[in-house]
């Protein structure tokens, strides 16, 4: 390819590189995809591990990804937005996820949605102003015999109620 | 190449083995109505306009991807087809903003061309008159998602004939959108090489050519069956 | 490895079993009300109190009841016993209790219709074995079904035996397994796949989580088994990114299967060779469908392509492909041990042997069970799940969720096989059974489901991605009480072309609910109608 096509603006990669370079955990994903071979179809497990070391995906890692799968940028971006596992977004400090599923929307998730996202003003899906609460839903954690079910933090709660999970939310936020 | 015989319509017909429904049809004369159907890249049987009715399945199946057998009967217009045809496309006119007397391909659109063959007269469902922006960042081209049709021609064009990967599909579901790279502005990109296929391959007024006024925009699809068979085909050896 | 060597570490771990075991469940159920401390006391307090060399902790799988956990069971020289809703604190008394002392923990009656009336293929070892060491899958009687396969039968034979045995599959369409592999042995290729979908995305059900928490040998078996039997080397266990906990076991559990040489090359010193490869979902209730799981599996956006060609002709890479659900495959040991015909004796004419539910909602008692085909509805809801509490009626029971239907109360003495619950439109599915009490509004539930359809579309065909828009739009009119009889109209209209022309099962089956509920609860639609202004 000419290289009169590339302006130097538009050549994010290098910067990407450049700012890589000095961060130790692009250097963990990398030996995690060398793990991998560089598999192009190990994209998903790639993303992963990144979302795991970084948090959320944003566009430098998802380019820097691509560029070390040998993938066009516009797969890699297409395959983080398909999965909602994916946030692309930086989270809050904390995050609560009520489940969603059939068993907990009987027993009443949509109450403790609500009482969260009245309290709170924010939606699903959303992050408080300081920065201290996400608010997610789930479809589904599979923990349907002990519905309503809601995740603090990566921990599952049994059978919540919204005074429950608000008194929850409320040591985080002081 | 061993000749297989069908119907469709009632009408015999030899098709090669291999040839999908759609081939056999259009080779006959018989016209499928289609949308995300594009010669010179592979099927992916999305659009669902194309569903054809075959004697011994109760599923309708679509022509661009199912292939034809021995004594096969196909049938392409019945009233079913037809009813669920219309309220296909006036599902698509009610999911974006498709207001023809103010679009680049006026006259020029497949989809308003099927909605006149296919008699669409009025759309049923509420619009839902959705926020999309319209990306003129590109030196040449435009991308007007309003007119997006989410058929993937574009996409196809530019992997699989011009190889670039620049345009992919984000998201999911009625959010689905046609992006450039990262979801970046289109004249951003690192990748494009502003070769013009997407703009070729597009059925609407989505992908336009910067400059062109309402009902301007035609859109040149020969070029790529024809880059396409010649590549296939080795046409163009060497340029001696 | 060869099977007097098994035999040796299944003899070495019974003999080395201590007279009474207490078993804490530690799925992921249990575990969010602290099981992993319930256990931690327990070992505490058996030392404490004397009993080390007497008392094994153990942890285990699910034992099902998980609406009155966290459980802890206990084996003592025959006799089993059970307390429920057990806390930390509680571990003393246990301990104590298994001396002869007092204890005021709940305790659980291993009679009740819950447990009685059910039959165990699949959650056989559910509860008993501790699912993060392979030597308790051995002691049982792990993977010999592995050894009989590989050396005394050829793969036709195994094909064979699966055909007899007329499971289907369990995933939710229940195609018949036999002749699936059959096809996939068929198809001519050097390379082929064996897929086991653990994508369970049906809210309201967890069968399969339980299952590969509680026993993942077992569909490690089960996949290595049909990977000889198709002549596939490689395979592909596809779970959603929600169960972490089921990740790490069947990560331990392979890890420990290739040090045994039960997974890997020349297992049971045979020429077969099998890999097994761990895929993590990533939030998409598509990728359950098996074409889209196939395109997620090789990295991609999980969007299903049309079929013909089925992924047993051209699956993963254009290879065939053998996709079975983790049900499927834990059922395939015991078809091997004990014989096709042997389970062809259970269930129904057409729907052979057992299935596992998670029977949830407003219910008495929530939890999993497996009970055999062809089971009276009302024997699962009124006798094993105890009816509606609160002095509730029950109104009615989904299954198949997203993807089936609302069967009315007045159908409880419907048979539970494939066919007669899909003569009520709605279907098997994967195995979830929610239940809905007189004080649910129907018409909200077909919208929650379609909801879930809407946002769970790949957004490839138009009928899916458009239509389940429309369709939502249409039922949140009628909630609103907004809605004439013509809006009625257009979603009964709408629903039969978005089930007609959808392009995977996902659209195909999104009208299901709205259908059901429409059938069998109209008149809480036409309540909620307003006259049209514009006439009739």
């Amino acid at each position: 390819m000419s290289a009169a096509l590339i302006t130097p603006q538009k050549n994010r990669i290098q910067a990407v590189l450049q700012h890589a370079s000095g961060d130790k955990r692009f250097k963990i994903l990398e030996v995690h995809m060398k793990k991998h071979q560089f598999r192009q179809d190990a994209l998903i497990e790639v993303l992963h591990k990144a979302q795991e070391l970084f948090g959320y995906l944003e566009d430098d890692l998802l380019l820097f990804i691509s560029y070390k799968l040998k993938l066009p940028p516009s797969r890699v971006y297409g395959v983080a937005t398909f999965y909602h596992f994916f946030q692309l977004k930086p989270q809050g400090e904390h995050t609560c996820v009520v489940c969603l599923g059939t068993a907990c929307y009987v027993k009443g998730a949509d109450k403790i949605i609500n009482g969260i996202q009245d309290k709170y003003k924010i939606k699903a899906g959303e992050t408080t102003a300081d920065n201290k609460l996400s608010l997610l839903t789930a479809r589904c954690i599979g923990a349907c015999g002990i519905a309503p079910a809601v995740t603090y933090d990566g921990h599952v709660a049994p059978k919540q109620t919204p005074e429950a999970a608000l008194e929850r939310i409320k040591t985080w936020i002081q | 190449m061993a000749v297989k015989t069908l119907t469709i319509d009632g009408r015999p017909i030899t098709a090669e083995e291999g040839a999908t429904v759609l081939q056999a049809a259009t080779e006959a004369g018989i016209k499928i109505p289609t949308l995300c159907h594009l010669e010179g890249v592979y099927d992916v049987g999305a659009c669902r306009l194309c569903i054809v009715e075959i004697t011994g399945t109760t599923k309708l199946l679509p022509a661009c991807t199912t292939k034809v057998s021995e004594g096969m009967e196909v049938q392409t217009q019945t009233e079913r087809l037809r009813n669920y045809r219309r309220m296909i496309l006036e599902l698509l006119f009610a999911e974006r903003n498709h207001v023809c007397a103010v679009c680049v391909s006026n006259g020029h659109c497949e989809l308003q061309t099927l909605a006149y063959s296919q008699g669409m007269e009025h759309i049923r469902y509420d619009y839902t008159f959705p926020k999309w922006n319209v990306d003129t960042t590109h030196r040449l081209f435009g991308m007007d998602h309003n007119r997006c049709v989410l058929c993937t021609r574009c996409v196809r064009a530019c992997w699989h004939i011009e190889g670039a990967g620049t345009k992919n599909i984000a998201g999911r579901g009625a959010t689905s959108k046609i992006i450039t790279d990262l979801n970046q502005p289109w004249g951003d990109s690192d990748s494009c090489t502003e070769c013009g296929k997407c703009v070729m391959a597009c059925p609407t007024g989505a992908l336009f050519q910067k400059g062109s006024t309402v009902g301007e925009m035609v859109h040149d699809r020969d070029k790529l069956e024809f880059i396409v068979t010649a590549r296939e085909k080795k046409q163009w050896v060497a340029a001696d | 490895m060869q099977l007097d060597e098994l035999k040796a570490i299944a003899e070495k771990h019974r003999s080395s079993r201590k007279k009474i075991i207490v078993r804490t469940c530690m799925s992921a159920g249990c575990m969010s009300s602290q099981a992993d401390i319930i256990k931690k006391n327990l070992e505490a307090e058996a030392k404490a109190q004397g009993l080390e060399a007497d008392v094994e902790v153990r942890r285990v799988g699910c034992m099902g009841f998980c609406g009155q956990g966290p459980l802890v069971g206990w084996d003592n020289s025959g006799e089993h016993g059970l307390w429920e809703f057990v806390k930390p604190e509680d571990a003393a008394s246990i301990i104590a209790a298994l001396k002869g002392g007092e204890c005021k923990v709940q305790r659980g009656d291993p009679k009740h219709p819950f447990f009685a009336k059910q039959m165990h293929i699949v959650r056989a070892n559910g509860g008993i074995i501790d699912p993060e060491r392979i030597e308790d899958y051995i002691a049982i009687g792990g993977y010999t079904a592995l050894h009989h396969s590989l050396t005394e039968l050829q793969p036709a034979q195994v094909v064979e035996e699966v055909t007899k045995s007329g499971l289907r599959g369990r995933g939710g369409a229940g195609f018949p397994s036999g002749l699936k592999w059959g096809t996939v042995a068929k198809s001519p290729g050097a390379k082929k796949y064996v897929v086991c979908n653990g994508d369970e995305g049906d809210p309201g059900a967890f069968m399969d989580r339980s299952v590969l928490e509680s026993d993942p040998h077992l569909v490690l078996e089960g996949m290595a088994i049909a990977a000889y039997a198709v002549g596939a080397d490689q395979g592909y266990l596809y779970v959603r990114a929600e169960y972490p906990l089921a990740i790490s076991r069947l990560q331990i559990a392979i890890k420990q299967a290739k040090q045994l040489g039960l997974l890997g090359a020349g297992i049971f010193e045979s020429p077969f060779n099998f890999n097994v490869d761990i895929r993590i979902g990533a939030g998409a209730f598509v990728c359950g469908e098996e074409t889209a799981l196939m395109a997620s599996v090789e990295g991609k956006r999980g969007t299903p392509r049309p079929r013909p060609p089925f992924p047993a002709e051209s699956g993963l890479w254009g290879c065939p492909t053998l996709i079975n659900n983790v049900e499927t495959f834990a059922n395939i040991s015991a078809i091997i041990n004990k014989g096709g015909e042997w389970y062809a004796g259970i269930g129904t004419e057409k729907s052979k042997g057992t299935k596992v539910f998670a029977l949830t909602g407003k219910i008495k008692n929530n939890g999993l069970i497996e009970v055999p085909m062809g089971i009276p509805l009302r024997q699962i809801i009124m006798e094993m799940g105890g009816g509606a509490p609160d002095g509730r009626s029950i109104k009615s029971v989904q299954t198949g969720g997203p993807s089936g239907g609302c069967i009315p109360a007045d159908y409880l003495d419907t048979p539970v096989d494939y066919e007669s619950l899909t003569k009520l439109g709605s279907i098997m599915g994967s195995g979830g059974m929610v239940v809905m009490d007189d004080t649910t509004n129907m018409v909200e539930i077909a919208k929650f489901y379609m909801e879930f359809c809407m946002e769970e579309s790949c957004g490839k065909c138009i009928p899916c991605r458009a239509g389940t828009v429309q369709m939502f739009n249409l039922l949140e009119k009628i909630t609103q009480r907004k809605a004439t009889a013509r809006d009625l109209a257009k979603l009964e209209e709408l629903c039969d072309m978005v089930k007609n022309t959808s392009l995977c099962g996902l659209g195909q089956t999104a009208p299901n609910p709205v259908i059901s509920t429409l059938k069998f609860f109209r008149k809480e639609y036409a309540e909620l109608l307003q006259p049209d202004p514009f006439g009739p």
